[in-house]
């Protein structure tokens, strides 16, 4: 019988998301420890790889948003340790990270995602501001979405609805990243697809249905009240399958591991666009990922506990 | 076949969404609030948050003063105390606050739980929703902070070099009475100004008070820069020369340690015995442990041996920065404070500290943006920065790697010809303790 696993979690770092890292962090520990999992919580810093190197965790859990946590710089580190650790490999969270990527990844896979385009704020000064606005006007139509083209918790995110919105969406987004990807907004139920990977496979668990009454930007995701979450969605046993199948076959066409989060909009013509994936989904009270787990009928403590189990297991093996 | 699933019910993931007053709605984090999280973390200089620098602190002097006090009178420190807070600490206060000329009795003084609770406590005596308070432009954010969650509207008054200007404020009072508005009270910082920097000046503090009494209004001085000046000694508080109009606000906090959140409020009569009760009703009494630390301090040390090094410690800071930014922003414009902690910083034309805010964090560098100090969403032109804690080499170094956030927004302002300013105020928040 195997030990009862040590567990490091990585929470914090320097990323503007460093605020929703530490709130998860501590969620998944508290939930670990109830699993009788030995956890100790820590920040990404000059201590960490001392740390890692002397007390040799059977598992880390990196729950850092953002760069270096979602980018696989950290991961890179795991993987020179030679340590186990929860989640997708460098290579694919990089892939992962950069919005425009994973969307062309997908697409290749046959999934349908929001036109796009990503340009860099260099780009906007070698052929006029105005003048490129104009050019993503008329191709990708209005409203459209302009958001960093690397980052989570919609920092940096904003919905324009007039070509007049766009300068001031552009200067936002620019602020927390040098490429911009600017998108079509889609219209239709918003739900989001955690998928896991256990000792039973790959599987999703329910959609969670987003109704907001404006975007579904920060102040939406982290402050209880002005959304109201619907786990799982209101929609078709159908649908629930599709938007279910279109999660595991972004996770795989990506090359994520353990675990994911999917977010899609199911159209009202039934069909559903892709429009980002995460390979380190939040997990504070508010998040989407926990939700989902507890409509499936899962308890979160057993529920981690067995996604640092498949994690050491692969390790092992 | 198609089928629908069980329906579920929505949640909002609070229960009581639909039970809060009205006066919480605006209690939210924010975008801003989040990149606060940063500010801690060595690898970031932060010019953001107006905390004194305690290593400056006898650390061992102050420990041994306070095991004294709980080995020789514990049973006193850990017990509930008097609402108005311990007659020897309230006695003692005099003596700082003679410092500026101001002449009261140990009756006067009510002890608070940081100044913060002061301003809480006398927001809540004074304020029904809508009704006027009259601050400065800027202003001090906690303050606001206040003020905005009792539903007063807050209406600012200009500021030049010589602190509040006093026919702004005639032609406001008199412009809120045409009105039929109701103005309870004028909230002033007169001395080294949070954020601005700037003191109101002799000259002005009698036409002020004129001003104020004459239209019926209450004036709250907001004090606990006062005894950080670094050129001369403390001005004559307005206090000294109006005991019925002034209500007073004075706290250890930048002067001692913020950590044992002891403040005070000097009120006449009346105000007083509302202040007592009403404080009584929220907290009890402020905590008797945390006054007989300082009241002990304050009797066995050389306290003012220690505000003047400490003056010295933040002069030299405040050179810092006021050099580093000739040197590396030299088309900003700032103020030069003669005390306190802060400097406000005009940015070039087109700039705006609140959207430039997640590009200073990924350059590793933190400021408060100028939104935060004005109710109306305002001042996204201008940002506050704090010399106070960072050590001359980190001031420098900060105001180096602003220089860079500075310089590439212009650049994006450039290619993009503007620059969002803020549309909203309900993300102008409190940024957090970090950053009072």
């Amino acid at each position: 019988m195997t030990h009862s696993p040590r567990v490091v979690v990585l929470s914090g770092g320097l990323s503007h998301e460093r605020d929703v890292s530490l709130r998860s962090g501590r969620r998944v520990a508290e939930a670990l420890r109830l699993a009788q999992v030995e956890v100790t919580v820590h920040d990404v810093d000059a201590d960490l790889i001392p740390m890692l190197s002397d007390i040799r965790p059977d598992v880390v859990w990196p729950i850092l948003h953002g760069a270096s946590g979602e980018d696989g710089s950290i991961r890179d580190v795991l993987e020179l340790l030679d340590l186990a650790y929860v989640g997708t490999g460098p290579r694919s969270s990089r892939i992962a990270w950069s919005k425009p990527v994973a969307k062309s990844v997908v697409a290749r896979a046959g999934i349908s995602t929001p036109d796009y385009v990503t340009l860099p704020q260099s780009l906007f000064r070698e052929l006029g501001a105005q003048a490129v606005m104009n050019a993503v006007v008329a191709k990708i139509g209005l409203p459209l979405v302009v958001k960093p083209s690397r980052g989570g918790s919609a920092l940096g995110v904003t919905l324009v609805r007039s070509i007049a919105e766009l300068p001031r969406a552009m200067v936002t987004c620019f602020a927390y990243g040098d490429v911009a990807l600017l998108e079509r907004a889609v219209t239709g139920t918003e739900v989001a697809v955690s998928v896991i990977e256990t000792a039973d496979g790959c599987q999703a668990l329910p959609p969670v249905e987003i109704v907001t009454d404006g975007p579904y930007d920060y102040d939406a995701r982290y402050n209880p009240g002005r959304t109201e979450y619907f786990a799982p969605a209101r929609v078709t046993a159908e649908q629930a399958e599709t938007v279910a199948r279109t999660a595991i076959e972004a996770h795989k066409a990506l090359g994520l591991r353990h675990i994911s989060r999917t977010d899609l909009i199911l159209e009202a013509d039934g069909s559903i666009q892709f429009l980002e994936v995460n390979v380190a989904p939040g997990m504070t009270e508010t998040s989407l990922f926990p939700q989902a787990a507890l409509a499936g009928g899962r308890e979160l403590p057993e529920l981690y506990r067995s996604i640092v189990e498949t994690a050491r297991v692969r390790q092992d093996s | 076949m198609t089928s629908l699933t069980p329906p579920t019910p929505g949640t909002r993931l609070d229960p009581w969404f639909g039970a809060y007053a009205q006066r919480a709605h605006n209690m939210r984090a924010s975008e801003v609030r989040a990149l606060f999280a940063v500010v801690n973390r060595p690898e970031v200089v932060s010019l953001a948050g107006g905390m004194p620098y305690l290593e400056g602190l006898p650390l061992g002097v102050i420990a041994d003063t306070m095991q004294r006090v709980i080995a020789t009178q514990g049973t006193t420190a850990l017990q509930y105390g008097s609402g108005q807070g311990l007659e020897e600490l309230r006695e003692q206060i005099l003596d700082v606050m003679r410092l500026e000329g101001i002449d009261a009795h140990p009756d006067d003084v009510v002890v608070t739980t940081g100044s913060q609770q002061a301003l809480d406590l006398v927001t809540r005596i004074f304020i029904d929703p809508g009704d006027v308070i009259v601050a400065e432009a800027p202003s001090y954010v906690g303050a606001l902070g206040v003020f905005r969650s009792y539903q007063a509207d807050i209406v600012h008054v200009p500021i030049d070099g010589d602190g509040l200007i006093p026919e702004a404020l005639e032609e406001t009072l008199t412009r809120l009475a045409a009105q039929g508005r109701r103005v309870k009270f004028l909230y002033t910082i007169p001395n080294f100004h949070n954020p601005a920097g700037v003191t109101l000046s002799l000259e002005r503090r009698p036409r002020i008070l004129e001003i104020a009494r004459r239209h019926g209004v209450l004036v709250i001085e907001d004090n606990p820069y006062g005894l950080l000046g670094f050129s001369h000694d403390p001005l004559p508080a307005m206090r000294s020369t109006d005991e019925e109009g002034v209500l007073y606000l004075g706290s250890f906090s930048k002067t001692f340690a913020p950590g044992f959140r002891v403040g005070w409020v000097v009120a006449p009569h009346a105000v007083r015995e509302k202040l007592v009760l009403a404080s009584e009703s929220a907290i009890l009494c402020p905590s008797n442990a945390s006054q007989m630390a300082i009241s002990a301090y304050l009797s066995t040390s050389d306290w003012k041996g220690q505000i003047k090094s400490f003056r010295e410690l933040y002069r030299e800071r405040r050179d810092a920065m006021v050099g580093a930014l000739a040197e590396h922003l030299p088309d900003a414009s700032w103020t030069v404070p003669d005390g306190g902690f802060y400097t406000w910083v005009k940015l070039p034309d087109g700039l705006d500290s609140k959207s430039m805010l997640p590009r200073a964090v990924t350059g590793r560098v933190a400021y408060v943006p100028g939104t935060a100090f004005f109710a109306d969403g305002s001042g996204a032109d201008h940002m506050r920065l704090s010399y106070c804690f960072p050590t001359p080499e980190r001031i420098r170094e900060g105001v180096r790697r602003l220089a860079a956030v500075v310089n590439a927004e212009r650049e994006l302002v450039e290619i993009f010809g503007t620059s969002p300013s803020p549309d909203d105020v309900t993300d102008i928040d409190n940024p957090g303790p970090d950053s009072l």
